[in-house]
């Protein structure tokens, strides 16, 4: 089932800046989707107008095949937001500020529910504190507490991890997982690639408003990414310049380095390591490499 | 009908007024006590009366609007602007919540906040002051109405400001002047002929002056004028409302 639908959409300021050009992006119920980009690239903006802050400029969006202007009390009341700035009543206490969110959304006043909140993030003894006297990572888990207070479907997360320590980061991927098992959907925008890579079942790159391309993320690395083969030889005396020159090597010292990217190249490895062999290279030691998210990412927001 | 959102709206802006008790209710009841002792007891003694009330008792209603209509303003706008400056509007605006919803929520818990002033003040002073209410349903109802007009109006000028010092601006350069000059503190019938007919371009004479008269059944204007033009000022403000929010003008990007 289809959670989020985006089709042709475009954003355009009135100072003329083009935002979002054309997207088109489909998110799948129950799955993590990571939205990449640098800075300005769009990310936030997408967000906004799906949940609603924003208005859009042309496009279609729907959220579980219902249009987000037309059947908004629909689409926004399946929809749990975590923006990227820190936005609390400070002088509000946690739970009620909990309260306030589920109220907003129409829900029934559960403390069951919100405890279990609390519980999972790790807020139970802080339940009672105003806002304001929390530490900048305990706030960041009180806005999630707050974008959950109403079991939505669908959780956005525009960033949600920055500025946080790698404790919490774990802690919240950990969490993010845990509500994947329990059917939420989750649509996050992150520069962190290692946040991508760890939770994220697809990826979408986008840049200068225009998303590069959406794909699996093991597929991706696997289509994208290059692999690389390091082999070191013992007895760089051997004149081996043919078999550099043929399989494009790059020599530092005794290592050679033989890189293919399966989308370009045929895998020549066992060739490569079969040559030298036949020409008597001694071989000490053979290391793989693959290309991460992150190489990746930089190569396509690069060009 | 999002009813809960509504509650949650109310209820946050009225816990925000009980956690600045000092400031959203302690403050006006002082302030307006002090009008009572200056102008009341101090200069009032040596006023005759005024369409044959005591000068003290004739400036209750008046002082009463005059408190009312600029904690409906302050109220509102502040409630509306905050989360603008905060960046907790988001939530509102992501949420399951209509335009009207959002503004009821807002609205009403303006409202109630300066009729529980109105009603402080009122009581307040029936302890020094003799007070007539010769049409307390009128009376209630006149508080009950201007108060949710003028919190409107207090919620446009929270949405249409984008800084503090805008929110203060028109309650601070118009309001305030035309509430002085619309008859808190004197009868029109007391000024000269063209300062007469001046003062029926001023709005907030007939607010004043239909109060007043449910105190004292004197009016300087008709009753039946001063109401239209309450409601008249109202469906203004819902209007603009409305506009407001299909534009999102001030709000969405």
């Amino acid at each position: 089932m289809i959670a989020i639908d985006i089709k042709n959409l475009n954003k355009s300021y009135e100072n003329g800046l083009k935002a979002l050009k054309n997207i088109n992006l489909s998110v799948r119920s129950g799955e993590i989707f990571a939205l990449l980009g640098p800075n300005g690239a769009g990310k936030s903006t997408l967000i906004n107008i799906i949940c609603g802050i924003s208005k859009k400029t042309s496009g279609k969006v729907t959220i579980f095949g219902k249009d987000n202007i037309l059947d908004y009390k629909f689409t926004r009341s399946k929809i749990g937001l975590v923006p990227q700035e820190i936005a609390t009543d400070s002088f509000e206490k946690v739970i009620n500020t909990l309260k306030f969110s589920r109220g907003l959304f129409n829900k029934v006043p559960s403390d069951e529910y919100l405890s279990f909140i609390l519980k999972s993030l790790n807020l139970v003894t802080k339940k009672n504190n105003q806002i304001r006297t929390l530490s900048g990572g305990m706030k960041r888990r009180v806005m999630i507490a707050k974008a959950l207070s109403h079991e939505p479907k669908i959780l956005f997360l525009d960033e949600p991890t920055a500025g946080v320590d790698v404790n919490l980061r774990k802690t919240l991927w950990n969490f993010l997982n845990k509500l994947k098992k329990n059917g939420v959907t989750i649509f996050l925008t992150t520069h962190y690639i290692e946040e991508a890579e760890n939770i994220a079942d697809r990826i979408g790159i986008i840049n200068n408003g225009e998303i590069l391309i959406t794909e699996n993320k093991k597929k991706l690395i696997e289509k994208l990414g290059e692999k690389k083969i390091i082999i070191t030889i013992n007895n760089s005396h051997n004149n081996i310049a043919y078999i550099t020159k043929k399989y494009q090597l790059k020599k530092n010292k005794n290592k050679l380095s033989y890189i293919y990217n399966s989308k370009k190249n045929i895998d020549l490895s066992a060739s490569l390591l079969s040559d030298l062999v036949k020409s008597s290279v001694k071989i000490d030691d053979i290391e793989i490499e693959k290309s991460n998210l992150e190489e990746i990412f930089l190569n396509m927001v690069e060009k | 009908m999002n009813l809960r959102g509504i509650f949650a709206i109310y209820h946050f802006e009225m816990s925000r007024m009980f956690r600045t008790i000092s400031q959203s209710i302690a403050s006006p009841v002082l302030s307006t006590a002090l009008y009572f002792i200056v102008f009341g007891s101090a200069i009032g003694s040596r006023i005759g009366n005024i369409d044959g009330v005591n000068y003290t008792s004739f400036l209750v209603p008046g002082l009463i609007m005059l408190t009312i209509l600029n904690q409906s303003v302050s109220n509102a706008s502040f409630g509306i602007y905050f989360p603008k400056f905060s960046g907790t509007i988001y939530e509102i605006l992501s949420a399951p919540i209509s335009p009207i919803e959002i503004t009821c929520g807002y609205v009403l818990a303006a409202a109630s906040k300066s009729v529980l002033v109105g009603l402080i003040i009122l009581i307040t002073s029936a302890f020094f002051i003799e007070i007539t209410i010769l049409h307390p349903f009128w009376m209630l109802l006149f508080l009950i109405l201007m108060s949710i007009t003028f919190s409107l109006f207090g919620f446009i000028i929270g949405i249409w400001a984008n800084d503090f010092q805008k929110i203060q601006l028109i309650p601070s350069f118009i309001l305030t002047p035309l509430t002085f000059l619309g008859g808190s503190f004197y009868s029109i019938g007391m000024l000269p002929d063209f300062w007469q007919k001046l003062s029926y371009v001023n709005p907030i004479v007939y607010l004043i002056s239909s109060f007043r008269w449910s105190f004292y059944g004197n009016s300087d204007v008709n009753v039946v004028v001063s109401i239209s033009a309450t409601f008249f000022f109202l469906v203004l403000c819902m209007v603009f409302v409305s506009w407001i929010f299909k534009t999102g003008y001030k709000i969405k990007t």
